[in-house]
């Protein structure tokens, strides 16, 4: 090895120049590195900077109203003060809770569900913490904003029923949603938000909730708000027009008293339904802020069933007020005119039974008019031989009778006009004596109030009007309002009119079942009425004479019912009145119906201002 | 020849040594504060106060200290290099019976009220004492294993105690600067392949017989991104707020990763990234090209000098400033995965300043006296 003397100077000099070249390399990757972040993956960081800087927050809607015919407030909404908590915007949850209760205490209960819903949701959906705030509590949460971090407070919407008790059974309730409600709607994970569970609230549910807005918020790291930077406001619940007339079914309502009874008022033209009672009602709001052990009790316990709408879900024999039906199925058949005389001896017999006639002397040859008029069980006994079963039910169902109606509340009850086939599939053979009972509305047949309200609207004018309660969304007209909307029923008109004429007898004519429906005044009221037994009478009791249905402990006693129509030469207006165990339908319900009657032409919207769309305009 | 009889003559003459302070570099550091200042300025939300007059007023004072430094003579300071490197040493012992202890390591002393981090003080310390040590070094000697034997092991002392802090990035920037300035210094070439070359497959031995808690923070520690809500927090953030800046950033003080308080520690470690979001990509490169000035300025000082200390020590002080700069920005890249690291006269705090000041004056007295007589003694 040569030995060469080597100057450090010069090593040092190639050294360093070739480490500062290597740093200023490096330097140079970390630009390009830099580059790549900032220009080539900059939308990306920027989406995230956004994102971070950003807090969308929704805004619940406001539920829409429900308004009656006139624009009478049914339903509406209340600011309700509300805590909120957004997990995702303080790092202690259990900190800023402890802090809020020592303002605002919270009771176990309370925090049980506060973790529940925090263990459910998502971070960014706020949770409730405590809702109907008063104004100082509000004041003193705002005030120790710092020591609450994702706490807030905002305004929510609380559901009030105007007239709770009126029309529970109709607008029903709302409640916060379950897990079955959770499709999708985002709105459903909002705190507060509450999904219509029965009624109207119910039906018309997704049109009612509205969209929720969203407001988007500049928000630091510590999830304290900076600024507003927007907002959206949402789109509140559409407003719900009903055809319904308030005064009306208040006014129904007094008239019938401590009677468990219902009353449905159609307007026959179009079927919109003026008043839809159901006596007694309860009042809904309780179950907002929890219904006590007593009252569920008393509810549960009362014979006169408060909870259950009558009106819909309630089935009774239909009894004589049936009789329409079988005459129109019998000229219908062609198995009698409107002229033949059927003779009524008092009684029928049919193999070793004996069918009877409420009048036991019997009522001689009668023609349909007088057989409506004095309503007499034989002489539809015989028509319902002639005719069969299948053809007067077939005729019932289309006179809106043990068939499914459209109405635009939820829980209707179908009831039931039996064929022979519905007989035979329940494992019997379908009997003469059947046929016979369902002549005048016994027997297997039950049908609700709203359906004989119905019946009698179709009768009333040859049309297969469907009863509803939606008349207007949001201010616009829904079909279903004019005549022309609905249907021929398909009955030629001399056979409607015949039997108009016998429910005219009813009511008009000397000698008729139900003169105590007659309206004072001009306007005539054709009707008929009808008395269902809950109990059977043993001809023993029949024939010994002492048998008075009015001795029978309260639930064995028949229902009064009765349908009528007003005016008779031009129809309006429909009714039916059922009286639980109200004995005899021409003592007990045709005054009903009379009284009834002469409130709705009294009140007759033709004669006044619909002033639903003003008021509609303003609560835009 | 009559320049080198003038400058003999001023050699002790105040004026003459002023004269040869390097303005440039002094113009440099004066720009790089300032780029400090504006950027502070907007880390306390566009006020002056609490960072950006203090770091102004340190950097005046600084300043002052590297001039005087500038003027004594580096015969005189290199002397003391051993001094310095012991009085290192043993404040590093004193960190580990007193230190102050911030965020799980005890890394700082508080000397009256003033924090300061021994483990800076110790690089130049060491800088100092392998460069007094290689001065003497030949051509022959630097092939002796023997020789190279006491530098190791005065690298390889402050390391164990800088690890034992534990502070694993110092003490890896500690190493690297002590390869360094071996590299400078002449030692052979295969001697380094000797010695890196092996160091994965130790590294690799190392590992796996560490206990699992051990392995998991050595896993933490070089991918911080694993643990988003943890020690990852920091790094995502400053990602994002890097890469929202764009080309030409959102505008000074309109970064909102920055005054919304999502970027941490955003006067200090992360200044670097404040700079980006605000200036962008244009502003980063910008900052870094003067960067890149300043370590060339400074290993242009020690091309210049003619002597083997002056060239070592400048050589040092210029990889040390390097690294600094290097590792902090490549730390609030999410490249590296090292924390604690300042940004020199850019970051708020004193420690890091006073310190790389007192290392600028040393760099300046190397300028100032880069053609006085200082013999290798042992040749002489």
């Amino acid at each position: 090895m040569i030995r060469r003397e080597i100057n450090p100077g010069s090593v040092f000099t190639r050294r360093a120049l070739l480490v500062g070249g290597a740093q200023t390399l490096l330097l140079g990757g970390l630009a390009a590195r830099l580059r790549q972040v900032q220009v080539q993956e900059g939308d990306h960081y920027a989406t995230m900077a956004e994102d971070n800087r950003i807090s969308g927050r929704m805004i619940a809607p406001q539920r829409g109203r429900i308004l009656d015919r006139f624009g009478t407030v049914l339903a509406g909404s209340l600011i309700n003060w509300r805590a909120l908590l957004i997990t995702e915007q303080t790092i202690d949850v259990r900190r800023s809770l402890d802090n809020f209760s020592a303002i605002v205490p919270l009771s176990d209960a309370e925090r049980t569900r506060i973790e529940r819903d925090l263990h459910h949701g998502k971070s960014f959906i706020p949770v409730l913490v405590k809702e109907y705030l008063s104004r100082e509590a509000m004041t003193k949460i705002e005030v120790n904003g710092p020591d609450l971090p994702g706490i807030t407070v905002d305004a929510g919407t609380s559901r009030t029923y105007n007239y709770p008790y009126d029309l529970a059974h109709i607008l029903g309730y709302v409640a916060p949603p379950n897990e079955s409600d959770m499709t999708g709607d985002p709105l459903m994970e909002l705190p507060g938000v509450k999904v219509g569970r029965a009624g109207i609230e119910k039906f018309h549910d997704l049109a009612l909730r509205g969209r929720p807005g969203v407001v988007h918020l500049e928000i630091n790291a510590v999830g304290r708000v900076i600024r507003e930077l927007d907002r959206t406001d949402g789109v509140n619940g559409d407003d719900i027009g009903l055809t319904f007339d308030l005064g009306l079914q208040q006014a129904i309502q007094k008239r019938l008293g401590d009677d468990a009874a219902s009353a449905v008022v159609l307007d026959c033209r179009n079927g919109e339904i003026m008043a839809m009672v159901s006596n007694p009602s309860y009042d809904p709001s309780l179950f907002a802020t929890g219904v006590s052990q007593a009252q569920w009790k008393e509810w549960t316990k009362d014979r006169r069933t408060p909870l259950i709408n009558k009106a819909t879900s309630g089935l009774y024999a239909p009894g004589s007020t049936f009789k329409m039906a079988v005459a129109l199925a019998g000229l219908d058949a062609k198995t009698i005119s409107v002229h033949d005389r059927l003779n009524c001896p008092g009684h029928l017999d049919l193999g070793n039974s004996r069918f009877h006639c409420w009048n036991k002397s019997g009522h001689g040859p009668l023609d349909l008019h007088q057989a409506l008029k004095y309503s007499c069980d034989v002489y539809f006994y015989q028509v319902a031989l002639r005719t069969g079963i299948d053809r007067i039910s077939a005729m019932a169902h289309r006179l809106g009778m043990g068939t499914e109606l459209d109405i635009d509340i939820p829980g209707q009850r179908i009831g039931l006009v039996p064929t022979k086939e519905w007989r035979v599939s329940k494992g019997h053979p379908w009997q003469l004596g059947d046929t016979v009972v369902s002549g005048i509305g016994q027997g297997y047949i039950v049908v609700s109030p709203l359906q004989l309200a119905t019946y009698a609207a179709r009768v009333a004018t040859g049309r297969a009007v469907q009863p509803h309660f939606t008349r207007r969304i949001a201010g616009a007209m829904q079909p279903g309002s004019q005549p022309d909307d609905w249907p021929d029923l398909g009955v030629p008109d001399p056979m409607l009119q015949a039997v108009r004429g016998g429910m005219f007898a009813v009511v008009n004519e000397p000698g008729g079942t139900a003169p105590k429906a007659r309206l004072a005044g001009q306007v005539q009221l054709a009707g008929k009425t009808g008395s269902s037994q809950v109990k059977r009478v043993s001809r023993q009791q029949r024939e010994s004479g002492t048998f008075d249905s009015k001795n029978l402990p309260w639930e064995f006693r028949p229902h009064a019912l009765f349908v009528a129509y007003a005016p008779y030469d031009q129809p309006k207006y429909a009714l039916s009145v059922v009286v639980e165990h109200g004995n005899a339908g021409g003592a007990a319900a045709a005054p009903l119906a009379r009284d009834i009657m002469t409130d709705v032409l009294r009140r007759d919207p033709a004669n006044r201002q619909d002033g639903e769309p003003s008021q509609v305009a303003e609560a835009k | 020849m009559i320049e080198r009889r003038l400058w003999r003559e001023s050699s002790h003459d105040l004026t003459g040594k002023i004269f040869r302070i390097n303005w440039v570099f002094v113009i440099l550091l004066c720009g790089l504060a300032t780029v400090g200042y504006v950027a502070l300025y907007s880390a306390a939300g566009g006020s002056p106060e609490p960072y950006a007059t203090r770091h102004i007023e340190r950097f005046a004072f600084g300043l002052l200290l590297m001039m005087c430094i500038a003027l004594v003579d580096i015969r005189f300071i290199a002397r003391f290099s051993w001094v310095a490197y012991a009085f290192g040493v043993a404040l590093l012992i004193l960190v580990l019976k007193i230190g102050h202890v911030g965020k799980g390591a005890q890394r700082w002393l508080d000397l009256g009220g003033q924090q300061i981090q021994p483990s800076e003080l110790m690089k130049l310390g060491l800088i100092l004492a392998l460069a007094a040590w290689f001065h003497r070094a030949t051509w022959e000697r630097m092939g002796n294993p023997l020789f190279l034997l006491p530098p190791l092991i005065a690298i390889l002392i402050p390391v164990g105690l800088i690890l034992k802090e534990p502070n694993l990035g110092t003490a890896m920037i500690t190493v690297m600067l002590g390869g360094a300035m071996f590299f400078a210094a002449g030692v052979r070439w295969w001697k380094f392949a000797l010695v890196v070359i092996p160091v994965p497959f130790v590294a690799r031995y190392v590992y796996q017989h560490l206990h699992e808690y051990q392995r998991a923070r050595i896993d933490t520690f070089m991918n911080p991104e694993s643990d988003p809500l943890g020690a990852g927090y920091n790094i995502i953030q400053s990602k994002i707020a890097l890469g929202s800046g764009g080309l030409w950033g959102k505008g000074y003080l309109q970064g909102t990763q920055g005054h919304l308080d999502f970027l941490p520690e955003k006067q200090t470690d992360f200044i670097f990234t404040m700079i980006g979001e605000e200036f962008g990509l244009v502003g980063a490169i910008a900052v870094m090209t003067l960067l890149v000035l300043i370590i060339w300025a400074a290993l242009l000082i020690g091309l210049r000098c003619k002597h083997q200390f002056g060239r070592l020590v400048a050589f040092g002080i210029a990889c040390d400033f390097f690294f600094y700069c290097f590792v902090n920005i490549a730390m609030v890249m999410g490249v590296i995965p090292v924390g604690g690291v300042p940004l020199p006269l850019i970051s708020h705090g004193g420690s890091a300043m006073i310190t790389m000041m007192v290392a600028f004056g040393i760099l300046m007295s190397v300028q100032v006296h880069r053609d006085v007589e200082f013999p290798n003694t042992d040749r002489d």
